[in-house]
């Protein structure tokens, strides 16, 4: 069904810290390795050893360079898949019901047999969350690892999606959103988490968190110290001999 | 916006389709028996011909039928059931003339209103879409309607009604470009909203995710370089409008009655070239490109 449901039981999403991400892209891989080898239609390459390789993907990490008025530019890496909006506009476009929010966790998710490939879907998403398989013709899009975050067939420690189970940087968290007191509302609230493209209204689940001010480091000669004169006054032989070297011409002051 | 020739052709043809069963079902021309034959054959050659060529740029063309379920939120199923509703009481109509010279009037009515909702419906594909700024406007659907009974009016052979909208159609033209250059600046969708990272400073696209190319790209990022643009624009305003407009004033006679219609065709379909060329999606500016 493509009407959304007015409320789900949990808001089940991603948390990604920009701040902690180090663009190693292994969650772009590890994401279309277990949505290759598992639930629906592989995602394919095309021309993957060619002059023009393109292929399928769920999570796209991009880099964005920075420049603040002042000081140095950033770069920051940013890792990007479907956000579960509220409101999602993909949803309610699909002419054949194939795309659905569901009530009890709020995953969007396309059902791939009922999909005619209009592409109506990926034109409403703003962020590109969802790309056409170019060897299916069915739309794919991150389904929250569903088939993992449920799976009692893994060990629990895995029973969440296979990008943040991958992360060396532990940039990505997984949970309830909808809940305030879960782990990944309390990062949201003390980090100051962010929606992406707001004043579009799709109220999405996903949020990330911005990277932390950069540290100022005051200007520091770690040798000062030691090339300072030790005293300027002085009583005995060594300041006597210090002042008759200071008035040797060229001598220091 | 890709301009994929099939959503162009598809738009062009069916509008002009539908356009053409409007004036046949208001009784604009009443043919009977053979006539009525031929000029139903050619809407529903141009209507039905755009419905097919738009299945094309379907990934699953085959599950097609599945796209009448959803009327409820989505504008292309609604689009699929007036389509096939209008051609299902078109078809009756036509009959009525065909084979027993009798105008069926109310079914008429109803089927010419069916295509203006066609159309509208169509119209509505792209203007409900947030992410393509220069489409969410009322001049979307306005522009799709005066272009669908323009061009309907030069096929149906009405000659004042056609002059009067196509000089309509084309004033709607020149507006909708001079105000849709403007309107993804003013949506309030930049980089900085995209990424959120706008509080540090200017942000700059400095890696994209892959080396290679993408669906996202192919599909929504398509730059026409600003003179191209001017160059089409004024080809398309001469070939859709103006000419059109010069061969009716003549004295008239069949031939430039037809060069007006195949003028009008072939600007119609620059000009959609355009509407797709140039519309900007937000998701181009993850890739710093509008
Ligand atoms: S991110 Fe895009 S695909 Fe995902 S729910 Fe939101 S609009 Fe839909
Ligand atoms: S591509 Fe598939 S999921 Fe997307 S709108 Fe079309 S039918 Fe629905
Ligand atoms: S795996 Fe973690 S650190 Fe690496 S790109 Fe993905 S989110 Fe960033």
């Amino acid at each position: 069904m493509t009407q959304l449901p007015k409320s789900t039981d949990k808001k089940l999403g991603l948390v990604i810290d920009l701040d902690t991400c180090v663009g190693c892209h292994a969650c772009v891989i590890s994401c279309k390795g277990w949505n290759t080898e598992n639930y629906g239609a592989p995602l394919s390459d095309q021309n993957a050893y060619g002059a023009d390789p393109s292929g399928t993907f769920l999570n796209r990490v991009h880099s964005y360079e920075v420049q603040p008025d002042q000081g140095t530019a950033q770069l920051i890496h940013f890792p990007k898949s479907c956000l579960h909006c509220e409101d999602a506009p993909c949803v309610t476009v699909c002419p054949t019901g194939a795309s659905y929010k569901r009530v009890e966790d709020g995953i969007v998710l396309v059902n791939e047999s009922d999909c005619i490939g209009c592409s109506l879907c990926a034109w409403a998403c703003p962020y590109g969350a969802r790309e056409l398989d170019a060897k299916e013709g069915v739309m794919k899009k991150c389904t929250l690892c569903v088939d993992r975050i449920y799976n009692e067939n893994l060990p629990v420690e895995d029973r969440e999606p296979a990008c943040v189970r991958t992360c060396p940087a532990g940039a990505r968290h997984f949970g309830d959103l909808g809940d305030p007191d879960s782990e990944v509302s309390q990062l949201v609230a003390d980090r100051g988490g962010f929606d992406l493209m707001p004043e579009q209204g799709t109220k999405p689940v996903n949020k990330y968190l911005p990277p932390r001010p950069k540290d100022v480091m005051p200007e520091y000669d770690v040798l000062a110290p030691f090339l300072e004169p030790v005293a300027t006054t002085g009583t005995g032989f060594a300041h006597w001999l210090d002042k008759t070297l200071s008035a040797l011409p060229g001598g220091s002051k | 916006m890709h301009p994929a020739p099939s959503v162009i052709i598809f738009t062009t043809f069916s509008g002009l389709g539908f356009g053409l069963l409007f004036w046949l079902g208001i009784g604009a021309i009443t043919p009977n028996g053979l006539m009525a034959f031929i000029w139903f054959t050619i809407a529903y050659l141009a209507a039905v011909g755009g419905l097919l060529a738009s299945t094309f740029h379907l990934g699953r063309p085959e599950r097609a039928i599945k796209a009448f379920r959803q009327w409820q939120t989505s504008w292309l199923s609604r689009e699929g059931i007036c389509a096939v509703a209008t051609l299902l009481i078109m078809a009756i109509y036509g009959a009525g003339l065909v084979f027993f010279d009798t105008p069926l009037r109310p079914l008429g009515w109803i089927g010419a209103l069916g295509a203006l909702g066609t159309v509208f419906t169509t119209s509505m594909i792209y203007a409900q879409l947030k992410t393509v700024p220069r489409w969410r406007h009322w001049t979307t659907p306005a522009l799709f309607l005066a272009l669908s009974i323009g061009g309907g009016a030069l096929l149906a052979g009405q000659v004042t009604e056609a002059l009067v909208l196509l000089t309509l159609a084309g004033a709607l033209q020149i507006y909708t470009w001079n105000t849709g250059d403007t309107r993804l600046a003013q949506s309030g969708t930049d980089m900085a909203s995209a990424t959120g990272l706008g509080h540090i400073g200017k942000v700059r696209a400095f890696e994209p995710p892959h080396t290679g190319t993408n669906y996202l790209m192919r599909e929504f990022i398509h730059v026409v370089g600003r003179k191209h643009a001017r160059v089409l624009r004024i080809i398309a305003l001469g070939s859709g409008f103006v000419l059109p407009i010069v061969f009716l004033l003549l004295p008239f006679s069949h031939i430039w009655g037809g060069l007006a219609l195949i003028s009008h065709i072939a600007g119609v379909i620059v000009l959609r070239w355009l509407f797709f060329a140039q519309a900007e999606h937000v998701v181009g500016l993850y890739y710093g490109k509008r």
